[in-house]
């Protein structure tokens, strides 16, 4: 005989279990936890390496680089003045709580207020996978056009805040920032969003300056 | 290839209730993924076939209810279904809709076959 069984459960439960027991052990060590995500290409190491300048002295930053093959990333973290761990997904297009538990293994927490999580450049999946961090940021760029938020939507209404990276280029580009915007809008209301330019540090006081408010805070925004 | 962690999720939910069940075997899992999922279907479906193979959920008919991207207007309450290019309102013109439907992503329900029934459709 055939019966039905309701389920009614989310596909990532098993993930998110795991990025709830990671959250619990940053909360334990007061570290507030971000997830960096972005397109290849995007600046997120060079975002890394910016505010890990601004906040030298502050805060005690770790980061997780996500890679699928190489610790250039993580070497560019380090000697910007983080405690940095590889992750080598070896081709897996997204970091998930399973590989960030691993690396929390290898992080001194008790000497850290902030860890900046960088995820393997992607704009499809990383979103889906908590990871157990505060907040998910996205690094978006301008060259990539202002169309991302339509092409993209999934990405762009799962995150908490938004750092638009290469305004310097705006003068050379077709960039529409107000349709740009129209689109955040629509899919993530309210978001906070800082325009910088990691090449000329234009803007990315006021996203430090905020980021180091909420590691001090160690709470989420909004 | 981020479907085969999905496909994982999905088939730890469906094995973990068959389970709790008492079921033999699964003969159909029913999801419910919206727009917002990024999911391939195919690749699901590929994945599952693999993945099953020798588990009590081995030739489950997987059974997709997709729930498209649906906005509503927050000037003249109009729904619709944005068209790729633009999200703002079809009827009005306006900018600032709201998602809706499309954030859907889960096993809606199984169904399992007792332990003593005869071999079950496909």
């Amino acid at each position: 005989m055939t019966t039905r069984v309701p389920v009614v459960e989310k596909i990532t439960k098993a993930n998110d279990q795991i990025a709830g027991i990671n959250q619990d052990l940053l909360d334990r060590h007061g570290i507030f936890g971000l997830n960096l995500l972005a397109s290849p290409g995007a600046g997120k190491t060079s975002l890394i390496e910016r505010t890990l300048a601004l906040l030298k002295g502050q805060l005690r930053v770790g980061v997780i680089e996500g890679d699928l093959a190489t610790s250039i990333d993580a070497e560019r973290a380090a000697a910007a003045g983080a405690v940095a761990v590889q992750i080598n997904t070896g081709g897996g297009c997204h970091l998930d709580a399973v590989m960030v538990s691993s690396a929390l293994a290898e992080l001194p927490l008790a000497e850290l207020d902030l860890l900046i999580v960088e995820n393997v450049g992607n704009l499809i999946c990383p979103a889906s996978f908590a990871l157990g961090t505060h907040l998910n940021v996205l690094v978006a760029t301008t060259p990539e056009g202002d169309d991302k938020p339509y092409k993209y939507p999934s990405m762009y209404s799962r995150v908490g805040a938004l750092v638009v990276n290469k305004v310097d280029l705006l003068p050379h580009l077709d960039f529409d920032m107000d349709r740009f915007r129209r689109g955040v809008e629509t899919l993530n209301p309210g978001v906070v969003t800082f325009p910088v330019s990691c090449r000329t540090g234009q803007g990315v006081d006021a996203w430090v300056a905020w980021i180091g408010a909420m590691a001090r805070e160690k709470r989420p925004p909004r | 290839m981020h479907e085969l962690p999905i496909t994982q999720g999905i088939l730890e939910l469906v094995l973990d209730h068959a389970d709790r069940a008492g079921a033999a075997r699964v003969s159909a899992v029913r999801l419910v993924i919206g727009g917002l999922s990024g999911v391939v279907e195919d690749s699901v479906r590929f994945c599952w076939d693999l993945i099953t193979e020798g588990t009590p959920a081995q030739g489950a008919v997987l059974d997709f209810r997709r729930v498209p991207l649906r906005l509503a207007c927050q000037e003249c309450q109009t729904l619709f279904a944005p068209d790729g290019v633009s999200f703002d309102c079809p009827a009005c013109g306006a900018g600032g809709a709201r998602v809706v439907e499309g954030r859907e992503f889960r096993v809606e329900s199984i169904d399992v076959e007792d332990p003593d029934a005869e071999e079950g459709p496909a």
